[in-house]
């Protein structure tokens, strides 16, 4: 459903479900949809992973390439994130260069893998100051069903874990070896619905939220990353309350991501 | 086309995946896989793996582009970064671009545009693995795109690629084929006419040649259009 078509009528039943505690799909407030996690299946990728949350679909490809490093951090790698709002995805995806949605997307998760160290980028050099390894994420988003930020995150870190380097193809060593990866960031996002604030909101709850809040938390509990969007507010203690609800909620996707 | 090569891709009437001249890889569609698009397919041929989805029919935009006495088909091939072995980089080329326009063009026979005066069919087609073929691979999952949207078609068109290595006439390139033939022909047809929708060539072939490419990749077709058949009778089939 794209954005203007909802009715003020759903607009008001879903804030006055929200205020008792419902929702429209019959999840809690603090509930994330359904998570599935599949791994490995484009092979010309270093690694991939498919992440279904409720009806949203991503597909995530790494791509791990030469290059020189910057030159304030000669020893380490580098990452570049991309989302690309894939046309069929949603009516209201246009063809084009990136809107600022897309690139808002791709810089929050950006955000949560680099800040959280994920990704141990002083491995992925091999000759200082001359060559690195530079980790491409691009994440395809092929179905939106609302809460693209926590969706990406996670496929993200799961194609991110099962990523090889490419040794053998670039003539660096011997055999191909797994990327290091210290830790999962997962990401929880909030919605603002009437008065309530809600978890995991679809695109329909999207379409007549107020405003957003993505929270990406470690596996230790550290908070790693956060974004505000949308032209809403929340109240000081809906930030403070939303950060703990996150810290609780995550386990779900944790537990997702290591059956991987 | 690198054209002659010392490559040996095909050794006595067996080709580098152990396929015959005239077989195709294993083809593999599912209707109906995404939940936003009005129609979607998902198609596995060979290594190849692609998405496709349809919206419509509805408002064309950009405005100027409306017809006033029929629909537009805007087809948009695009190929995922991950999707090749060096990262592709994000966004339409001039590959992609081409191949968007013919195969637009060539979806304007089949749907039924007079229709939908001034509105837009838009079928989107995402490669997320590339293995050679992968146009005529994308319009075959568009078609059934297409056909799970209930959009109004005469037919749907089956696309597939014929060429030439060591001389030999196959169906079907796969990469090394692609890469190291002699000549590559992708062509899509009306099975209920047989039609040409889209035909491209690249490389030599001689006369006789061509005829054969011709031939082989009109059966090919033909093949596949049985397995986009079943695609669709599977999810709409009903109980047999």
């Amino acid at each position: 459903m794209s954005s203007d078509s909802v009715s003020n009528l759903m607009k008001g039943h879903m804030e006055s479900l929200a205020a008792e505690g419902k929702r429209a799909d019959g999840r809690g407030i603090n509930e994330f949809r359904e998570v599935k996690i599949e791994t490995g299946m484009i092979n010309t990728a270093e690694g991939s992973s498919m992440v279904h949350l409720g009806k949203t679909k991503v597909l995530c490809g790494i791509k791990l390439l030469i290059g020189t490093p910057y030159g304030d951090s000669p020893g380490s790698g580098t990452m570049t994130t991309s989302t690309e709002l894939a046309p069929l995805a949603d009516q209201s995806f246009d063809p084009g260069p990136p809107r600022e949605a897309s690139i808002e997307l791709a810089r929050v998760v950006d955000r949560g893998i680099r800040e959280s160290r994920m990704i141990d980028f002083d491995a992925l050099c091999i000759e200082r100051g001359e060559r690195v390894w530079m980790v491409y994420i691009d994440l395809h988003i092929l179905d939106n069903g609302g809460n693209l930020f926590d969706c990406c995150t996670l496929a993200a870190a799961a194609a991110l874990s099962n990523a090889k380097i490419p040794n053998v193809q670039h003539g660096i060593a011997d055999e191909d070896v797994d990327l290091p990866v210290t830790c999962w960031p997962i990401s929880c996002t909030f919605g603002r619905l009437g008065d309530t604030v809600i978890l995991d909101p679809t695109s329909d709850e999207e379409s007549v939220m107020s405003a957003r809040l993505t929270v990406a938390h470690d596996e230790d509990g550290n908070i790693r990353a956060a974004q505000k969007g949308m032209n809403g507010a929340f109240t000081d203690a809906e930030v403070r309350e939303a950060v703990k609800t996150a810290r609780k909620s995550d386990n779900v996707l944790r537990e997702a991501l290591k059956g991987i | 086309m690198a054209g002659q090569t010392d490559m040996e891709l095909i050794k006595d009437g067996v080709r580098l995946d152990g396929r015959k001249p005239d077989e195709l890889r294993e083809v593999k569609i599912t209707a109906g896989v995404l939940d936003n698009a009005d129609g979607s397919c998902y198609l596995e041929w060979g290594n190849n793996k692609i998405y496709a989805g349809v919206f419509g029919p509805m408002e064309c935009h950009p405005r100027h582009k409306q017809k006033a006495d029929r629909a537009i088909v805007q087809a948009r091939y695009t190929m995922a970064p991950f999707s090749v072995n060096d990262r592709k980089r994000p966004g339409l080329d001039r590959r992609s671009s081409e191949i968007s326009y013919i195969v637009s063009q060539a979806f304007e026979k089949v749907v039924m545009v007079e229709e939908f005066p001034k509105a837009s069919i838009r079928v989107d087609m995402q490669v997320v693995e590339a293995h050679a073929g992968t146009r005529c691979a994308a319009m075959t999952a568009a078609s059934v795109a297409l056909a799970d949207a209930g959009i109004p078609m005469r037919d749907m068109i089956p696309a597939c690629a014929s060429g030439k290595v060591n001389d030999v006439v196959v169906l079907d390139l796969n990469k090394e084929e692609d890469n190291y033939g002699q000549a590559d022909l992708p062509l899509a047809i009306i099975p209920s006419t047989g039609e040409v929708v889209l035909l491209q060539l690249d490389g030599h072939l001689t006369p006789e040649q061509f005829e054969e490419a011709m031939d082989l990749a009109t059966s090919g077709c033909m093949d596949l259009y049985k397995i986009m058949r079943d695609a669709l009778d599977k999810s709409y089939g009903g109980k047999k």
